[in-house]
């Protein structure tokens, strides 16, 4: 069966701003979202000089009050989470890869698809101009606990907190509405054969967290809704003096907050997992453990909100149910974690640069999880929450998903996106740049938050209490380190750029992957294929004995395999 | 475009379906007069669960649909449960073993004496 | 929008439900969390604050009832438009969804009424605990009505040309869900006051 294009070639606005290819709108998630990791890196930047060199003029920004600080903070992580995190996990990588690798011609509903990005694009546009309004961008952090969200008497932000919250609302439509097509692309439109262990992992990946998202963000639109008349019509859903109950938007907020985190998590190991399998010339050990895994993850996700708020007065026997689940949950996140490492087992590893970032994932990833457990214990955690404990643990689990694993996916598969080759050298630089300033960036802060320094406190200087002021050694070397880890950026910046135009020629599969995308151009046309592929085995046979080549494509009967025909 | 399976999908009388709605409807407006407060909670509830049921088999078909579908409508159901069971022992209760929450017995009743704006 | 050359995709049916069916269950079941957050937030509150029964007897049961019957009625005409799609009777599907519309806009219609009385009576959005969810709670499935017409005002007019039948059951199972949410929402705020 052949696709169908009836149409003549589109012009600039139909191609680049109005189209309706899943690939064109999986680039504009994914320069969005690129763009706004500028702006909340240069955010981090900020807040890390005035953790680093307290009170001195911040280069580029100027002095760092009390009330930038705050905004500053909180855009960094809402930046991160809704506008880079997702959108690149997610958005771009889910619209780029799903109808390639399940082999049809675009997603089942390519208007919806289009319109997700457009009300995407907006919320990013309303966050943005949170920055241009009268007492600047919300400054309540990420989590907006009211009343300080609620109240701008409290909060001194109250048109930045309303524009905050629309952003968010909005974003959380368009993800809701794209993370509905995927579901719907990948249970149906699959190429005739693919039946549902045929799915390549990082396809199931996104679907799960698409659906993760979808049943966790129900109670918090309900909230933020709630929320937002709080803020503009004087009701009282979260004030105690009129009714209501602060501890009620801290329930809503992490019932999403949690499995959000799993949301990204997902897609990051998906990559991973494709990535490893394809630089390891080895199946996936135990595609359907690792399947069955996720789904469990997916489900113990809703039951360990609350390990958020263990000082924050909820219930001590929830406390305890809580504790237990957090505990429960991070054996089935191992277990996977231990599942790559059997996959890199006795395989034929070669160290490109995306093969480079999946190993890194894994071990720092490691890392963010063991350190989780110390969090989510509620004995330990009644000392350590609010410190920079709590932000090491969770950057050492988000830079992997947000930047690590973001990084495998696009060195991986930029030749397919893009027709061209990374330059390897280039990227190696790139990879040793970020990944080693990363830990001397978070080492030194789990150091100052088990001695006490509390978070979310501009200045030390003028609350002393709040810190070990002996260790101020440590905070100075996490800055330095974390300039560094900008500056390595560049050669990202630079080798992607650049080899869009100077790079090697990339053929259809480079890498020699058996999965579907790789069967079609590089980069594929409008409709993807030819020829609609039919599909005669899984996703990662490697290594098959007595083939012609050490891979079996998906879309090649047995007895081309047999002749070695080329895929 | 039907496939084969729903173009034989049996349509049942649905006025007479309409009709038992309507006069379930009216028990339950009927059962909210009543003073028993028993009566109260099940002609509102239970009518009301009786009614769904009715709404989703006789005019969504969900019992002919793939099974899955009734069953992710659960899942999602119980995620509300979780969270309900979660959230009610701080949010419902206004006192425990040793405290009380003070505001909820002098409650204001408007706007003017909320908290600052 | 009928005549947009449709992707191989959306042909497709692996799971054996066509897509746009299968799109709407999902679509049911993200609102399914969205109202069941909402209403579980505010069965939790007024389960701990029994004073509000004072607040919530102002509510008028006899809108609430009528309204329930009003939108029972209209998604008496979505089914029975399902049925004519099924028959391929294209322009009797179309008259029906129409009906079905109508319903939802007598449906706000009356609550226009009961909500200009209540704030008559001083009974607004920050009028207290119990009328603040109230207007949360009806005015979000009022939103969701209104969204509801103005889709089925669009597949209705593809539906009179025989086009995109298809679509008349699936704005159907969208219809009958808000009436579910309905169905438990009038007990919840006019009934077990």
């Amino acid at each position: 069966m052949s696709t169908q294009v009836q149409h003549a070639e589109p012009g600039f606005f139909h191609k680049y701003l109005w189209s309706t290819d899943h690939k064109m709108i999986a680039m504009q998630y994914m320069f969005t979202g690129m763009a706004m990791a500028l702006i909340g890196g240069f955010f981090a930047y900020v807040f890390r000089m005035q953790q680093g060199f307290p009170n001195q003029n911040v280069p580029g920004f100027g002095l760092v009050t009390p009330g930038k600080y705050n905004a500053v903070v909180t855009m960094h992580g809402s930046i991160m989470i809704f506008w880079v995190a997702m959108p690149i996990l997610i958005a771009a990588f889910g619209n780029f890869l799903i109808p390639l690798m399940i082999g049809c011609d675009d997603m089942a509903f390519p208007r919806i698809n289009r319109l997700s990005y457009q009300i995407f694009l907006l919320s990013a546009l309303v966050l943005l101009s949170s920055f241009l309004v009268k007492g600047g961008p919300f400054g309540g952090a990420w989590t907006a606990y009211p009343p300080l969200s609620a109240s701008g008497a409290y909060n001194l932000t109250p048109a930045g907190a309303v524009l905050w919250l629309i952003a968010v609302a909005l974003e959380f439509v368009a993800f809701l509405m794209g993370g509905i097509n995927f579901t719907v692309t990948t249970m149906n439109s699959r190429a005739p054969g693919m039946k549902m262990y045929d799915i390549p992992l990082v396809v199931w990946m996104i679907v799960l967290a698409s659906i993760i998202f979808m049943c966790s963000a129900g109670p918090l639109i309900a909230g933020a809704v709630m929320l937002l008349f709080d803020q503009t019509m004087s009701t009282g859903f979260y004030d105690p003096t009129r009714g209501g109950d602060p501890l009620l938007w801290q329930h809503l907020f992490w019932f999403f907050g949690h499995p959000e985190v799993y949301v990204v998590l997902l897609p990051a190991m998906g990559i991973v997992a494709e990535v490893v399998a394809v630089f390891a010339r080895k199946k996936v050990f135990g595609y359907k453990t690792v399947l069955y895994t996720t789904w469990a993850v997916g489900f113990l996700s809703f039951v360990v909100w609350a390990h958020h708020q263990f000082v924050a007065g909820i219930d001590p026997r929830m406390a305890n149910i809580f504790s237990i689940t957090t505990l429960m949950i991070s054996v089935p996140i191992t277990e996977m974690v231990f599942l790559y490492i059997a996959t890199l087992y006795g395989g034929s590893i070669t160290l490109d640069t995306p093969m480079l970032w999946a190993l890194g994932f894994i071990a720092e990833f490691l890392i963010g999880g063991v350190t989780g457990i110390f969090l989510g214990s509620s004995g330990t955690d009644i000392y350590l929450h609010d410190t920079y404990f709590v932000i090491a643990h969770f950057h050492y689990t988000f830079v992997p998903i947000a930047i690590i694993s973001v990084f495998a996916g696009i060195t991986f598969w930029y030749p397919k996106m893009f027709g061209r080759m990374l330059n390897e050298t280039l990227g190696k630089i790139h990879f040793w740049g970020t990944v080693i300033p990363f830990n001397v960036i978070f080492i030194p802060l789990f150091i100052t938050g088990t001695a006490g320094d509390q978070r979310r406190v501009y200045s030390y200087a003028q609350f002393a209490e709040q810190s070990r002021p002996a260790l101020q050694h440590l905070r100075t070397t996490s800055t330095i380190a974390l300039l560094f880890m900008l500056s390595f950026q560049l050669v990202f910046l630079f080798n992607f750029f650049w080899s869009l135009r100077n790079g090697k020629t990339a053929g259809p599969n480079p890498w020699r992957s058996s999965t579907l995308e790789w069967t079609v151009p590089s980069p594929p046309p409008h409709g993807n294929f030819a020829e609609l592929p039919t599909v005669y085995r899984g996703p990662y046979e490697y290594g098959l004995p007595g083939a012609a080549q050490d891979f079996a494509p998906q879309n090649l009967p047995d007895s081309a395999l047999a002749e070695g025909m080329k895929a | 475009m039907t496939t084969e399976a729903e173009a034989h999908i049996h349509h049942p009388n649905y006025v007479k379906i309409w009709a038992i709605l309507v006069a379930l409807l009216i028990v339950s407006v009927l059962g909210s007069m009543s003073h028993v407060r028993e009566v109260v909670l099940i002609a509102a509830f239970g009518v009301a669960l009786v009614k769904a049921y009715l709404v989703a088999k006789n005019f969504m078909h969900i019992n002919v649909e793939k099974r899955w579908v009734p069953y992710l409508l659960i899942v999602c159901l119980l995620f509300i449960v979780i969270l309900f069971a979660g959230v009610s022992p701080d949010v419902m209760r206004h006192s425990g073993l040793h405290w009380i929450n003070p505001s909820v017995s002098q409650p204001s009743a408007s706007a003017a004496d909320a908290g600052p704006k | 929008m009928s005549a947009a050359v449709k992707p191989i995709a959306n042909t497709r049916s692996a799971t054996g439900i066509p897509t746009a069916r299968l799109i709407t269950w999902w679509v049911i079941a993200s609102e399914i969390v969205i109202f069941g957050g909402l209403l579980a937030t505010y069965i939790m509150h007024r389960l701990g604050h029994p004073e509000w029964a004072d607040a919530a007897s102002h509510t008028n049961t006899w809108a609430g009832a009528f309204n329930t019957l009003v939108l029972l009625t209209s998604s008496l005409c979505a089914v029975m438009a399902h049925k004519a799609a099924d028959a391929h009777d294209g322009p009797k599907a179309a008259k029906l969804l129409r009906l079905t519309a109508l319903g939802g806009l007598l449906f706000l219609t009356i609550k226009g009424f009961e909500w200009t009385k209540d704030i008559h009576e001083g009974f607004v959005l920050s009028s207290g605990g119990f009328w603040s969810f109230y207007y949360v709670l009806a005015g979000l499935h009022g939103l969701h009505v209104l969204a509801g017409m103005i889709i089925m005002l669009v597949v209705a007019s593809d539906a009179a040309k025989n086009q995109e039948l298809q679509r008349v059951e699936c704005i159907g199972l969208y219809w009958h869900f808000v009436d579910i949410v309905w169905i438990f929402l009038f007990p919840l705020l006019y009934i077990a006051k």
